[in-house]
């Protein structure tokens, strides 16, 4: 007996002993659910994270948000867009200044700069590079003592050593040339990169489309090609390199959009030496190449990238000089955004992009103090997010005592409803189509769907051109007639029997469909398969029962979805735009008839074609901002809101909101290189993350207690039991 | 024994065959190349020359089993199925849809679904055990019969509550440990607690029952009888003789388990974001690489054939009356 | 005019044909013994009221009616109430105010950020904040008492029908209570309780929402009841898939052996490897191709989401079959070894009627308990498939869909729990009823355990 009561002792002891060092361990130092390790805590490390891995890293490839996230602070375009500046505006970048226009004229006459756009035949941009800019340390470039580069050409041996790119030792640098610039642009028409704007840029730049079509021939079927393809030995009519940092590009026509492009990550300059180095054999299979490790001249360099878990960003020692701007909006000072003027960028040390695919886990990290900033998921907002009376966003008190801060911006992007104007049913360009696409447009209550499912975090579009882009008007003259009534200066929907009357012009007079005696049916093709999007689904089929017309939701997967725009074969779908640059070109031209996407594989999804609008189109194309440009988009947006090809959506408005010890950061939708001009203040974020995360142990010290209980109680009946048998 | 290994080993090879095809069928006769590409190339500015490009690049504008085109023996060998599905057979999984190379994405990430499995199934294996050694122990009293009723209501709970619950009690409420994530070496301590407790006590229920009749089997053998004959104590009983001799059928089920282990467990480990095996695989599917989806199958296929062959091995090693070259 | 989905159709012909089972089996003098055993089980008994209630109420959704635009169930017409009082958004449980706050413009036009009144729940109340809990109390004992009543009354029905041996008028309500079989007794208790629980239900849910609301503001607790048939149907029309594959190739194998036995083995050894969640998915995957290529036969919702329903059914029970198809093997090659097999065969007697009349029948017992074993399982693994978005189309109300969705829900704060509760209580009582259900037949069909036990 007594033999026993000790061992239990001893056991309890032992457990005891265990909580006790299980409690200590989590217990000491910062709290226990610190997801970092100690190395990252301190520094001024900024914590975000990616839903996704970025596909494409290579900057002649990548061309989603998430990619840009990550490449836009590797590499360095010409131009950039001013920070703090609104109306949007580019500013010089890898340039020294903005780029010197000149038009020429046939047989390559110099032409003034009033010219007539049909005179102009090509159009020169010259631009000339700071000289201060230097990539990153990167293997490519070291060099040995005879100076030849060290790695470029690595035994098997060596090579079988090798796990990433970190395992080189030595490292090395050199300045951006005009070279590399052509180079970067030539490396657009690379048959193994598939770069997305080949095409567009092949059909502007002079010269670049016989490039690609040389490539193709000589390169891509020769069987005992070189690993290497040096495509510094392939002269291009259209770029012309002067000096070590002076680049002439050729530009087909008048094209103004092009300097947009130039301040996009396609056109950073890119260095030789790298594809060199990445071309060697064997790199291949442990995914080193230039799409995973980036290299440039911004003020971060891509240390880590593991896409499994996490990407690490870390200042380029070479950085050249460049400071925070000084100039902004006039409410920026107030805001405290003007207070590191002519200070040295970049501010943060590291930036981590953690994995996170759960809004559980990443919103709880958010409040906890592990992310820095975080955008709004929908199911977070009513904890985060109220109106005001006014009906301007404001935090919740329970936000504002944790001082967090909320930013929100109208995005340059449209989400609509496309009908396909091909479709016999709901396509055409007579009245009666018209007015069918009307009714629709009418019975589809964007403001609902903005309440319901966006959290009020949109507007409701009144045209292709969202705000912020020019030929977006405020107020009453910006408004769509067809379906809304300015009214105590709001746009007010009009009522469900506008719509039913124009039900009954379009000859289905209460959505019944004469030849059949029944409700029309109308084919909505979709890529929501998730379980989120059934109440989004069943939102749709209610708009359209309120005219009497059925919607019935065809659910395919990806492939088979853009199978069926691509051939033209959807009837209603669901699409979006994200402006690639500010320009009201960039939106148009989704409405313009030879980008037909089913007969001419353009981006024009509802494959709307206008004579009018084309014609009306090409002149707005090539027009300078001004009072003239406004009125020809004027009566563009005119005949499309009649013609009504879209239904025109929302434009989202995008929230963020992020902590107190975060500074410097103003949403720009066009800008994506910003990380350089954020601020945190890790000794803040130390104590405030103290104070958010005390582990709760009660729980614990319950669950022990309970378990004691019952061991005790177990040990009673197992005596018992002895004893019983014992008899 | 040699022989029998061997014979075993041989046998594995048609299975894989027939997997092979199998997978093949569906991820190149049903779902066309083409519908790869375009999912791949994205939505902006896709035209029938990049997806012809990209199919190139990727092989798969071959035909699926004989070319024309081509003579002699080439006929068969220029065809998708010998380029990329007997590839599979000396572990060459090649690049995945988005351009990475499948084999060192899943060299890597292998640790990490260890790191979960393994404790998993050995915390698991220890509770269960012990669990149900306490519901023999008290066999035919009322006790037996709430903790076998208490079994069932846990079996009937989805793991999907298991995990959200967890994650919202000990990660969210209490803040005990981070709620979802991954760390390098000891760090990793703290990111694999919660997944590990979840991963057992998910498993409990039906654990407890089963080695429960495990037990309950070896207690109605003589020899037991004989031993509680003799006087042993019912404790003694069931660990020395019960226990025991239930090693073997336990054994054996764990040996067919441990080379799956390496798969990882798909709901887990995308829910903590943990780079393991299971949520590339989730990750494959939503994203539709088929090509990774054919290497983890194949390579769920091969584990699954090597626990196979483990289990004909323990059985041997454990009960010597069973003679392997017969 | 009544129309049905193929799945409708498979499901009313299951529950038929189980019917028409389980009275030929209790004509069989051997299989009476383990059903006696059965219905003397208090809890087989209780469980298989319950699967049967949940039955019912699969079978009611799975009987439509066609209405000009809109196709109803017989369900959706009984609870149309619940069906059609929808709000704007989410709201708690017996709720009188919406939980999300939202712009709202009172009489004297002034807009406040506030938590709107629903416009179903609790709409009879003038006074919400002083009124409801008195509202509710009443309505609860109101409709626990009348509930009760006409669950002793269906109580006593059961009784009766189960119990015809003795006049009951003959009794005292204490010496009939004592001499009631144990497992009756427990069935009548469980009708009470029942009865009151539906009885509350149903007061309370005249004036509001049991279960709360959604995101689109629809009934969580019709949507739950919805999910029942959807779980029904992916156990039953699963097995019912797996049965022919399992039963035909594991007597084949079994009874043929020799290279017979060598291909089915190879067979199901193949099937085997393959991890059954990457088989699935790319088998659904495959799935919604063909219903891309063929999209005139598939052109309404409902149509669609019934399809791919029946195709997940199906897709489950060709990767679910290998199980009980070795058991199945096994048990023959057992059998056919028997003294009366043998001695069949001497006499001569056809190898069909031996299969027939020999062997099929012997391995009832098997099919019977991996049947009930089977079904929680599958009821479980739809909430994981949808989690992974492979699962049931999302126009289906299943359990699994609403889990799925309630994961973000539980972000949010204060956490929309109320969905995950409902459908997450509904499974588990099925799920539960199931496995005891299979623990009961185990016991009474396996010889195994009858010696065991």
């Amino acid at each position: 007996m007594s033999v026993m009561r000790q061992s239990h002792r001893c056991v309890l002891g032992r457990f005891l002993a265990l909580s006790g060092l299980v409690l200590g361990l989590l217990g000491c130092g910062d709290p226990p659910n610190n997801p970092y390790s100690k190395v990252d805590r301190d520094a001024k490390t900024l914590y975000t994270s990616f839903e996704e891995r970025p596909k494409h890293l290579d900057p002649a490839r990548a061309y989603s948000a998430n990619e840009y996230e990550i490449i836009a602070q590797v590499v360095e375009p010409p131009l950039q867009y001013a920070y703090l500046k609104r109306p949007y505006a580019l500013e010089p970048l890898a340039a020294a200044e903005f780029p010197k226009i000149t038009f020429l004229g046939a047989h390559g006459k110099i032409l003034p700069a009033g010219a007539p756009d049909a005179e102009i035949v090509e159009s020169v941009y010259e631009i000339r590079l700071r000289p201060d800019f230097r990539y990153a340390p990167h293997p490519a470039f070291a060099k040995d003592a005879s100076g030849a580069f060290r790695y470029h050409a690595l035994t098997p041996a060596a090579l079988s050593r090798i796990r990433t790119l970190a395992d080189f030792h030595e490292t090395g640098t050199r300045e951006v040339t005009a070279e590399d610039l052509a180079y970067q642009i030539k490396r657009l028409m690379h048959p193994e990169i598939h770069s997305p704007i080949a095409e567009l840029m092949g059909e502007q730049i002079i010269g670049l489309k016989d490039l690609g079509e040389r490539l193709k021939t000589e390169w891509d079927h020769d069987p005992d090609r070189p690993q290497w393809l040096d495509l510094r030995r392939y002269p291009v009519t259209g770029l012309e390199i002067i000096d070590a940092t002076t680049l002439r590009i050729h530009v087909h026509g008048k094209y103004p959009q092009f300097r947009f492009w130039l301040a996009m990550p396609f056109f950073a300059p890119s260095p030789w030496e790298a594809d060199a180095f990445f071309a060697q054999a064997r790199f291949k299979a442990i995914n080193i190449t230039p799409d995973w490790y980036p290299i440039g001249s911004g003020p971060y360099q891509l240390i880590e990238n593991n896409p499994n878990r996490r990407m690490t960003l870390a200042r380029n020692p070479y950085f050249h000089e460049a400071t925070y701007p000084s100039e902004g909006e006039p409410e920026d000072e107030e805001k405290g955004l003007l207070l590191d003027q002519g200070k040295r960028l970049p501010f943060i040390d590291r930036i981590v992009f953690v994995l996170e695919k759960e809004t559980i886990p990443y919103w709880t990290k958010f409040l906890q103090g592990y992310y820095d900033a975080s955008g709004l998921a929908s199911d977070n907002f009513d904890q985060a997010v109220q109106f005001s009376s006014i009906g301007s966003a404001q935090l919740t008190p329970e936000m504002e005592e944790k001082k967090l801060h909320l930013e929100t911006a109208i995005t340059a992007s449209i989400h609509y409803l496309g009908f396909n104007m091909l479709d016999p049913v709901v396509g055409g360009l007579t009245p009666a189509k018209a007015a069918l696409r009307q009714a629709i447009s009418l019975a589809i209550d964007e403001e609902e769907f903005i309440a319901i499912f966006m959290n009020g975090r949109g507007m409701a579009a009144q045209g292709p051109i969202p705000p912020g882009i020019f030929g977006y008007e405020e107020g009453e003259k910006g408004i769509n007639p067809v379906v809304y009534d300015w009214r105590d200066g709001h746009p007010e929907r009009k009522s469900i029997e506008a719509a039913k009357a124009r039900l009954v012009e379009a000859g289905y007079p209460g959505g019944v469909d004469p030849s059949t005696g029944k409700p029309l049916v109308l084919h909505l093709d979709t890529t929501l398969g998730g379980a989120d999007d059934k109440p989004l689904l069943n939102w749709y089929r209610k708009q359209f029962q309120k005219i009497g017309i059925e919607l019935v939701v065809r659910n395919t997967d990806y492939n088979q979805f853009q199978q069926k725009m691509a051939h033209g074969n959807a009837q209603l779908f669901r699409w979006g735009w994200n402006a690639d640059y500010p320009d009201p070109e960039n939106f148009l031209f989704l409405l313009y008839g030879e980008n037909s996407k089913a007969l001419h594989g353009g981006e024009n999804a509802a494959n709307y074609q206008s004579p009018d609008f084309d014609r009306l189109f090409l002149k707005m194309r090539n027009m300078d901002d001004g009072p003239e440009r406004l009125a020809v988009i004027q009566k563009l947006l005119d005949q499309v809101r009649r013609d009504a090809p879209w239904v025109f959506g929302i434009h989202p408005k995008s929230f963020s909101l992020h902590h107190d010890w975060y500074h410097n950061y103003k949403p720009n939708l066009m800008a994506n290189n910003g990380l350089k001009y954020l601020r945190i203040d890790p000794d803040e974020r130390a104590q405030l993350r103290a104070v958010w995360n005390r582990p709760l142990y009660l729980p614990a010290l319950v669950g022990g207690v309970l378990l004691f209980i019952v061991g005790w109680c177990m040990r009673r009946l197992v005596l018992k039991r002895r004893e019983a048998q014992g008899r | 024994m040699m022989g029998y290994l061997l014979r075993r080993v041989l046998y594995g090879f048609p299975l894989l065959l027939g997997i092979n095809i199998l997978t093949f069928i569906l991820f190149f006769v049903v779902n066309t190349p083409d519908d790869m590409a375009r999912m791949h190339l994205g939505q902006k500015h896709v035209t029938a020359e990049g997806i012809a490009k990209w199919k190139h690049e990727r092989g798969y504008d071959l035909p699926l089993f004989y070319a024309e085109k081509e003579t002699g023996l080439r006929c068969l060998t220029e065809t998708i199925f010998v380029r990329k599905s007997l590839g599979l057979f000396v572990f060459d999984f090649g690049q995945s849809d988005a351009g990475r190379n499948i084999g060192a994405d899943i060299r890597e990430r292998m640790w990490p679904s260890l790191a979960i499995a393994v404790p998993s199934l050995f915390l698991g294996l220890v509770i269960d055990i012990g669990l149900a050694l306490g519901l023999v122990f008290f066999r035919l009293s009322r006790l037996e019969y709430a903790g076998l009723a208490l079994c069932v209501a846990l079996m009937s709970i989805s793991t999907l509550f298991y995990i959200i619950a967890g994650q919202y009690l000990l990660g969210r409420w209490f803040q005990w440990v981070p709620i979802s994530g991954f760390g390098e070496g000891l760090d990793a301590f703290r990111f694999v607690v919660l997944p590990v407790l979840i991963g057992a006590v998910s498993g409990v229920g039906s654990g407890v029952r089963w080695y429960r009749t495990l037990f309950i089997e070896e207690i109605e053998r003589d020899y037991v009888r004989t031993a509680r004959a003799k006087g042993l104590s019912e404790a003694r009983v069931l660990f020395r003789h019960v226990l025991r001799n239930a090693m073997i059928p336990i054994l054996t089920g764990v040996v067919v388990l441990l080379p799956l282990l390496f798969t990882g467990s798909l709901l887990t480990e995308s829910f903590f974001a943990i780079p393991g095996l299971g949520s590339y695989t989730i990750d494959a599917i939503s994203q539709q690489d088929f090509a990774i989806v054919r290497a983890m199958v194949f390579l769920g296929a091969c584990l699954y054939i090597v626990g196979l062959l483990l289990t004909d091995l323990s059985y041997a090693w454990v009960d010597p009356r069973i003679r392997l070259d017969d | 005019m009544l129309r049905f989905y193929p799945t409708d159709v498979l499901l009313l012909l299951t529950v038929l044909a189980m019917a028409l089972f389980l009275v030929l089996s209790l004509r069989q003098e051997h299989l009476r013994r383990p059903w006696r055993k059965v219905m003397g089980s208090p809890t087989g008994l209780v469980s298989a009221l319950l699967l049967g209630l949940f039955t019912t109420v699969a079978v009611l959704d799975s009987v439509r009616i066609d209405q000009g635009a809109q196709t109803l169930s017989l369900l959706d017409l009984g609870l149309s109430n619940l069906r059609t009082s929808t709000e704007k958004t989410y709201s708690e449980p017996l709720g009188v105010y919406a939980s999300v706050h939202e712009m709202v413009r009172t009489s004297d036009g002034h807009e406040t950020w506030t938590a709107p009144r629903l416009v179903f729940g609790g709409r009879h109340l003038v006074h919400p904040e002083e009124d409801r809990l008195r509202d509710l109390a009443q309505r609860f004992f109101k409709g626990g008492v009348l509930g009760g009543l006409a669950g002793a009354l269906l109580a006593l029905l059961t009784a009766w029908i189960l119990w015809p041996r003795r006049n009951l008028l003959a009794f005292s309500v204490r010496t009939f209570w004592a001499e009631l079989p144990r497992s009756l007794r427990a069935v009548m208790i469980t009708w009470v309780v029942l009865g009151c629980l539906i009885g509350i239900a149903v007061a309370l849910a005249g004036g509001y929402h049991v279960l709360g609301t959604d995101k689109v503001g629809n009934d969580v607790l019709f949507q739950c009841l919805k999910g029942v048939r959807t779980g029904i149907v992916i156990g039953t029309l699963t097995t019912l898939a797996t049965l022919p594959l399992s039963l035909g190739l594991g007597i084949l194998a079994g009874f043929y052996r020799g290279w017979v036995d060598d291909v089915i083995q190879y067979l199901y050894t193949t099937l085997n490897a393959v991890p059954g969640v990457l088989l699935i998915a790319a088998a659904m995957l495959v799935m919604e191709s063909v219903m891309g290529r063929h999209e005139a036969m598939f052109q309404s919702l409902p149509a669609r989401a019934d399809f791919r329903l029946l195709a997940l059914c199906l897709i489950l029970g060709i990767t679910s079959w290998t199980g009980l198809c070795r058991l199945i093997r096994a048990e023959t090659l057992k059998l056919r070894e028997m003294e009366y097999v043998q001695a069949a065969r001497i006499l001569g007697v056809s190898e069909f009627r031996i299969l027939l009349r020999h062997i099929l029948p012997n391995l009832f017992h098997l099919v019977l308990i991996s049947v009930a074993l089977d079904f929680s399982s599958l009821v479980l693994a739809e909430a994981v498939l949808s989690y992974i978005n492979i699962g049931v189309d999302p126009s289906t109300e299943s359990w699994g869909n609403m889990i799925n969705t309630a994961r973000l829900e539980l972000a949010r704060d204060p956490p929309v729990w109320w969905s995950l509760l409902g459908a997450f209580g509904f499974m588990f009582v099925l799920v539960l009823c199931a496995n005891l259900l299979a623990d009961v037949l185990r016991d009474a069909f396996d010889p195994k355990r009858e010696n065991a036990a």
